[in-house]
């Protein structure tokens, strides 16, 4: 199996990258590269073999926990947008989405 | 006595004890020798901070109030957040960031005020952009030079940190391993690092790569120092971290001196194929040997999907990421492109300009496997094999106790060896990523030094929450070689 330059496109288009003509051939060249050694695992039968998500569920049963859904921490607005590239009386600033 | 700097994590916590030394002085003797930045091993330093630290540990100290390890330094790797040091695993895309808060493991390692070891934060150590990497090639901010040949990588992604600690800028380190992100640059530097089970040690606060992967361990010269941190850094955090396990804390130092006598280990024949370098493998053995003088058994084993754990895991980590990585979008932290037309243009030029190569090609790959039409065939697939790996060493371990082999094919490599491609990077990882896929614990122990007089380490890998018997092995090796106490010349 082989991308194409259409594939790269799309990918990166569905990733948000943007990438420069040079960048994109390089990186076909490079993810088929990859893809040809993932070809060894396309032969593996896997016939009743359920995927494994936590590691530790190959000796016990693991249930993802989820905490009830309570604020637990202190507000920090200030402390949490210090690093945000644009905001303007504590909100986030991004580029107009409606007209 | 050694100068402060060839101390261990033990002797300085005892010499800060029983003041011979204070916290401010071995704080002061530190930042000294990183005067310059040596290795490139940093990026963020703050005397301020790390000196109004050790003042802390002091009154600590002299108030009878000290934690198990006040007053002595260490550096965390820049994964991990820090809200007095500024933190970008190495990304431009996070230039500037300072955190809200400490990641749970720099905090169990930090102020005893707040219930941690007491440690002292000397700063932050280089990595691989998001710890993707296996030479610290991948950072933004600079390639990190190995201690013991400068024309060498230091290995990665936890390169900082190991050549940090090789080359005595602090007694020790927090590394995160990911597909062998710790072992393989202790490997590479000479010094000795543990990757707990996953789930054991909190992932709050540590910037996600592949999340069902990622696990933090501390990087020191010996096992008795990184058994003195792990045991600070393990235990549940339920509330922050959905994978955390619900397995207690534990004293990993208590039976570093038990004997080894009659312990099975377990040698893997697909460790010791083609690909491994004769020099490596002659350090493997005599480490082996020395095993067998000290009552321990091998027994030889087979892991049959070794090769698989490549592909394997360069589909799962990807994806994961793919979905990790998306958070950095230049709205909430950190870089936004200047020059844009609308939101979506923002995204993409953000993350262009924000992401290096390597990043770009792990997102690249992993939206790709996650795309529709193609999750079944590639994301499940792996999962599924992941599981049938994770069964071979339960199968494994049925015959032995722990696992030994090689943690890389070879010595660290030249600066340049692999540039260009990607794959040579990918194929050097194969004998620590089976244990990472497992969730296993593992660990990189000085074994002895191959070509150029480069180091070797040896893996060790353990059942689930065996990491006192890993350390307990790494320790008696320990007291049998001088591996680990051999220094870099110059240093």
């Amino acid at each position: 199996m082989s991308l194409t330059p259409q594939d790269i496109a799309r990918i990166a288009n569905l990733a948000r990258l943007e990438l420069q003509p040079e960048e994109s051939e390089r990186m076909l060249t490079q993810i088929n590269g990859f893809f040809g050694i993932v070809q060894a695992m396309q032969a593996v039968d896997t016939t009743g073999i359920e995927p494994m998500a936590h590691p530790v569920a190959a000796i016990q049963d693991i249930t993802l926990r989820l905490r009830p859904d309570v604020a637990s921490e202190p507000k920090q607005r200030e402390l949490n947008q210090r690093s945000a590239p644009a905001v303007e009386r504590g909100l986030f600033l991004v580029p107009k989405v409606i007209e | 006595m050694n100068s402060f700097h060839d101390l261990t994590v033990a002797e300085l916590a005892q010499a800060l004890k029983t003041k011979q030394m204070s916290a401010v002085e071995v704080a002061t003797g530190f930042l000294a020798r990183l005067g310059g930045n040596p290795h490139n091993a940093f990026l963020d330093i703050d005397s301020e901070v790390t000196l109004a630290q050790a003042q802390a540990s002091d009154a600590r100290l002299a108030a009878g109030t000290a934690g198990p390890l006040e007053g002595v330094p260490v550096g965390h790797k820049d994964v991990f957040v820090t809200r007095d040091f500024a933190t970008t695993a190495g990304s431009k895309i996070l230039t500037g960031y300072r955190s809200p808060f400490d990641a749970t493991l720099v905090q169990k390692l930090g102020a005893s005020a707040s219930g941690g070891a007491g440690m002292v934060t000397v700063g932050k150590l280089n990595c691989d952009e998001f710890a993707m990497g296996s030479a610290n090639e991948n950072s933004a901010f600079g390639k990190v030079t190995n201690p013991w040949d400068k024309a060498r990588v230091p290995g990665g992604s936890s390169g900082g940190s190991a050549a940090a600690v090789a080359a005595r800028l602090v007694p020790a380190a927090t590394g995160t391993d990911t597909g062998g992100s710790i072992r393989q640059p202790a490997s590479f530097c000479g010094i000795t690092g543990i990757k707990p089970t996953y789930g054991r040690a909190s992932r709050y606060g540590m910037i996600a790569y592949a999340s069902s992967l990622d696990q933090g361990g501390p990087m020191a010269r010996t096992a008795e120092d990184c058994a003195l941190l792990l045991s600070a850094m393990c235990g549940p955090d339920l509330d922050r971290d959905s994978t955390s396990l619900d397995v207690p804390a534990e004293d990993f130092t208590a039976s570093l001196n038990n004997s080894i006598e009659g312990l099975r280990i377990g040698i893997p024949r697909e460790f010791f194929g083609e690909g491994l370098h004769a020099d490596v493998r002659a350090a493997v053995d005599g480490a082996l040997r020395e095993y067998e003088k000290l009552g321990a058994k091998l027994v030889p084993i087979s892991l049959p999907r070794t090769e698989l754990s490549i592909p394997v895991y360069y589909i799962i980590a990807p994806a994961e990421a793919s979905s990790n990585l998306s958070r950095f979008d230049g709205v909430k932290f950190g870089h936004r492109a200047k020059d844009y037309t609308d939101l979506v243009d923002m995204y993409k030029k953000t993350r262009a300009e924000g992401f290096g190569n390597e990043v770009k090609r792990r997102i690249m790959t992993g939206a790709y496997v996650l795309s529709h039409g193609y999750y079944d065939a590639y994301y499940l697939q792996a999962q599924k094999i992941r599981r049938m790996i994770a069964d071979d060493f339960q199968n494994a371990f049925k015959e032995c106790d722990v696992i030994a082999g090689p943690v890389a094919p070879s010595v660290a490599w030249k600066f340049g060896e692999n540039a260009g491609d990607p794959v040579a990077d990918y194929l050097a990882d194969i004998f620590t990523l089976p244990a990472s896929l497992a969730g296993l614990p593992g660990m990189s122990v000085p074994a002895g030094f191959g070509a150029g007089n480069m180091p070797v380490g040896l893996q060790l890998i353990g059942n689930y929450f065996k990491e006192a018997q890993l350390l307990n092995a790494a320790h008696r090796l320990q007291q049998a070689t001088d591996f680990h106490l051999r220094k870099p010349e110059g240093i």
